[in-house]
Formats: C-alpha cells, structure tokens, sequence
C-alpha cells in the first residue's frame, strides 16, 4: 500500500554529519509506554467508600512492562497514556492514528517529537532513538498541532521566518518558500504580513502547516492538522500532503476525527483506545474486518466498533432501562 | 564546520529577530514602559536634589547626590531589565503557547540563550541610554572627570553573570507553568534589597552585609560610582569587574545545565503541555 513511486530516495544524506539508508523504516516504536502522575481525590473524599467498587473489586494495578508494580506519587493518580504501544511505519508511507478523545494520540505525537520522554519502550526515526540521538531527531522531523501556536502579535512572515531561521533556513530563502507554500495553500498575499491575531482559526492553521513544510521534514507529524478548516481547505491541505510524500519523500503520521480524511488519505491506519492499539491494517482491511451479511461498513463504523463506542440509535434511547442496567 | 556554525548563528539570531519584532509590534506598550520609566528615575533622583530641604542643611552636595541616585536607577533599571528578559524567556513562550514548537526546534540551548541574552544587552542597554539621556537633560551634571569606557565594560562584565542568574530564574516557569513566571521576583527584590542600588551597602544590617557580597549588582554598582564618581573609591575597575567575570564564568554555564536537567524533567512529567 506504501506509494513507492518510481524515483530514487532522495534523502540518504540529509546532513553532512547524518547519512540514512533508504532500507531503514521511517519510524519503529516498539513496546513505549508513558504514564503520568495526576491530581486524585483529596485525601478526606478517599477516605469514603470508593465509588464503582461496589462488588469490592481490587482498583485496577499499575504494572509496568516487566510485571513490576508501579505506585503513584503522594496524593496523585498514575495515568497510563500510552499502553505498551508499537508499530512500524515504512518511508514514504501516510499513516493514520485514529482514537477518541483522551485515547493517547497526542501523547504518542508528543513521544514522536521529542517532546515527551518513554517511561519504557523505544522510538527510532529512520534508526535514530528519539532520546538518545534527540537533536539529530529534531532536524528530521516537524509537528503540526490542533492549536495554531504562533505569537499572535506577529504577522505569518514573522512566525514563519522565526520557525524557519530555528532548523537553520536563511531568512530570504525562506520567505520566498514560506510564499509559494502560503500561495499553494490559499492564503491571500495582503494577510502575509498582518498580525495573526487578526486571521481566522483556519487560517491559521493553514500557516502552522507551511511552518510545519517549510523545513521540509522527512517524517511529519500532524496532530488534527484540518481541525477548524472549511471544506474547500481540507481538500487543499491533503492535497498538499500528498505532494510532500510524493514530491519530497516524506514520511506522514496522522491523526485525525475525520475518518473520510483518514480513509482518503492513509496508507494504513492503527485505532487507538485507552493507550492502546486495538487494530491496525489497511482501510480497506479495516472495513473488511467488520463486513456483516453483505453490509459494505464505513471507516466510522470501523471505529465505533473498535473502540466498543456504538453510534446512539433512535431505538437505544427508546428502550433505555437503567434499572435494567444497574440489576446487571 | 563553517556551515554548522553559520547554522547556528542563524538559531541564535532568530531570537533576537523575532524579540525585536515583538517590540515593534507591541510599540505602543514599549512607549508607556519608556514615559513610566522616565518618571521612575527622575522621582528617584528628585530626592537628591531636594536632600538639602528634606532634612535643613545647607551643606548637602546634592550634584553628587543626584549623580548618584541616578547611576543606582539607571544600573538597577539595565540589570533588571536583562534578567527580565532572559527570565521570562519561556515565561513568553508559555503565554504566547509557543513553548513546545520552540523546544522540538533542533536549537541547541546556549544558542537560544545566546540570541535572548543578546537581544537583552542590545535593547535594555539603548533603553536605560534613553532614560539616562532626558533624566540628565533635567539636572546641571558634571561627568567631564567621568570614566564612561569604564562603565561601560562593569556594565558588560556585570550583564553576563546577570545573564546567568537569568538562566536559573528561567526554571521557575518551566517547572511551575502556573506560577513561575510570579516567582521570579522574588529573586529580583532580594537584589534590589542587598546590592546596594540606592544607598550604600554599609547601611544594611551584618547579615544583609554578607549576603550582599554574593550579588553581582553590588559589584556593578560600586563599580559604577567609582569610574562615574572620581574619588569615591581609591579601588581599581579591575577588582570590580574580576568577581563579575567569575561569577558570569560559574552561573552562564551552571544556568544552562540547570535549565537542560529542568527541561528533561518537563519532558518526563509531562510539564510542558500546560500553559500559565
């Protein structure tokens, strides 16, 4: 499913100092964990019965990997975001994470991007481990999140030449990509140089995806990147990133609540619940997986059952018992 | 090797870039801060030349008074302002929710503090120049004896430990997204307290005396008044900028490490995300 296309890799060298084989996959992440310590209860409301526990069922354990218990700090709850998480991702290929939210996809972004640390597991970006090789890491790599983060004072030219003077661009060569690629997306030449405040949501988010291409990473990590664009944007953003996997052999991981975008885009997707990968395969392959009596089932659907969330029917309201539930 | 270190630059100078376009864009802001410190530091100096009045003596050499309430404004003013700007380096980046796009940057962080404390020097210095300016326009001062190379290198001297200080503040909003940035003046009232800024450091009780001796704005100060005020210390420049130099020596490069083991700690905890 990975478009291989019929040119040579290009990016065997990206720096003097930082040569990759065209063999190594672009990402592998192999058994990572990551937990945090959140605020719990205070310590007079844990004194009362525990709520949910009403059959004196244990509290669920934290294990790490090896079986090890694992105790949270005083007065917190340990969270795991991301459960004993692993795939693989091949160069040149779109991938897709799809999860509810508060399922761990941006925390596996955040581990992708340097920005989290493992608790336990590994991450290589074309061989490089994400903590011990992390500067040579960052060169490699760019993220676009949910949230536009600019200063908003500035205008785009500013943000952008900012972003781009950090991976080391000279200032006139990246003005004049930063142009072409606004261009390519949309954005009108008067909003070049207003302050980002003064621009919408989406437009916004159209210039945290050119600060994401301008350094034209080799492995793109995109965290909701069309979240907020009209439907005439999304369509130019996805075109946008096919082109840089086609045109400039990048390799894209994704995540996203539009599960047409998914579906349109992606190479393979992994579903994600609770920290943990519950499916990961083709679309395709994905929907075929839940094919009943000749039901040709959508991505969405693929999803709802995956991740034990049904869609609500008109029937489920109407016989809705919760006494019948509770005696359950 | 030359490409890496013009890599670099570029990394460091897009700090400053970016800084200044912020006092361009907030030039309104930049404005009001110059006019109240204007006020600031002729309310300060006002006292000097009022001295003789205040207390009923005529004998009061109030030009040197003013003189030096004034250089006590001014350095406060410059060394305040650089440790602001370096303190509040992710302070800004947490406000603006631009912290974890400039951490996964590949920047290395003395490049990053390279470029804010640079910026800092530049424009706190051309600032405090300014206030200095229209404040002496009030008052019939006489610098012709004045030592201003001299100053001008404590100044520098001084900036660079003040630079680490900085650094070492800059944890304090990395670690505690939500009340950092507030905490960082605590540092700064300790050493407006003990370094002698408006009176001398002898005044101060004992204890206050010794901790004195640990701030590098003492130095600065004294220094200071000694080239801009013949005959008030029998001293060389020298043994003012010596400690400042080996205090910049130990706090740049221990506020650097600070801040790396402070960033890895985020990067653990998950502290980055949050925005103060």
């Amino acid at each position: 499913m990975v478009n291989e296309g019929n040119r040579e890799p290009q990016y065997k060298r990206v720096t003097k100092e930082l040569q990759i084989s065209p063999d190594e996959p672009a990402l592998v992440v192999s058994h990572v964990y990551k937990r945090f310590n959140v605020a719990s209860d205070p310590w007079w409301r844990r004194l009362l019965p525990a709520r949910g526990a009403q059959n004196g069922a244990p509290e669920p354990e934290n294990v790490n990997g090896n079986g090890k218990s694992l105790k949270a700090r005083r007065g917190k709850e340990l969270v795991t975001a991301v459960n004993d998480v692993s795939f693989t991702v091949q160069r040149r290929e779109i991938f897709g994470v799809l999860g509810p939210n508060g399922s761990g996809k941006s925390t596996l972004i955040r581990l992708l991007s340097t920005l989290l640390v493992p608790d336990e597991g590994e991450i290589k970006v074309f061989g490089l481990d994400v903590v011990k090789d992390e500067m040579m890491v960052k060169r490699l790599i760019n993220r676009v999140s949910v949230e536009a983060a600019f200063f908003k004072k500035l205008s785009p030219q500013e943000n952008l030449l900012y972003g781009a003077r950090l991976y080391g661009l000279a200032g006139k060569e990246a003005d004049r990509k930063a142009r072409v690629i606004l261009k390519r997306l949309g954005l009108k030449e008067s909003s070049y140089s207003a302050p980002m405040e003064d621009m919408s949501r989406g437009m916004q988010q159209k210039v945290a995806i050119a600060r994401a291409f301008l350094t034209q990473p080799i492995l793109l990590l995109l965290d909701e990147p069309t979240t907020g664009l009209d439907p005439r944007s999304k369509l130019e953003v996805q075109a946008v990133i096919n082109e840089l996997r086609d045109d400039h052999d990048a390799t894209i991981l994704i995540t996203t609540h539009d599960m047409n975008e998914a579906d349109a885009l992606c190479d393979r997707i992994a579903i994600i619940d609770d920290g943990k990968i519950v499916a990961l395969d083709t679309p395709e392959n994905l929907k075929k997986s839940i094919r009943r009596n000749g039901h040709e089932p959508t991505l969405e659907e693929v999803f709802m059952t995956l991740t034990g969330k049904e869609l609500i029917e008109k029937d489920d309201i109407e016989g809705y018992q919760p006494e019948k539930i509770l005696a359950d | 090797m030359l490409k890496g270190m013009q890599i670099e630059a570029r990394q460091s100078y897009a700090f400053m870039a970016r800084n200044f376009n912020l006092v361009k864009r907030y030039w309104g802001w930049e404005v009001v801060w110059l006019a109240y410190s204007i006020a600031n530091a002729l309310s300060v100096t006002f006292i000097g030349a009022g001295a003789g009045e205040i207390t009923g003596q005529d004998n009061i050499n109030t030009d040197f008074l003013i003189t030096y309430l004034l250089i006590g404004t001014l350095v406060w003013h410059f060394l305040s302002g650089t440790f602001n700007v370096i303190s509040e380096m992710i302070a800004w980046e947490r406000w603006e929710g631009t912290i974890e796009y400039t951490l996964m940057a590949p920047v290395r962080r003395y490049n990053q503090i390279f470029g804010q404390a640079a910026f800092a020097v530049v424009y706190i210095l051309l600032f405090t120049a300014t206030i200095g300016l229209v404040v002496s326009s009030f008052f019939d001062l006489d610098l012709s004896e004045a030592d201003l190379l001299g100053a001008l290198v404590i100044l520098l001297a001084g900036s660079l430990s003040f630079v680490g200080i900085g650094v070492v503040a800059s944890i304090l909003p990395l670690l505690y997204p939500e009340r950092g940035a507030q905490m960082t003046n605590i540092v700064q009232a300790v050493f407006l307290l003990v370094s002698g800024v408006y009176y001398p450091v002898s005044v101060l009780p004992d204890w206050l005396q010794t901790i004195s001796k640990l701030s590098p704005a003492t130095y600065v100060l004294a220094g200071m008044r000694a080239a801009l005020l013949p005959g008030t210390s029998d001293q060389s420049l020298w043994s003012y900028v010596a400690p400042l130099l080996l205090m910049g020596v130990v706090m740049l490069p221990l506020g650097i490490h600070l801040f790396q083991r402070a960033e890895r700690y985020t990067k653990r905890t998950g502290k980055l995300k949050r925005n103060g």
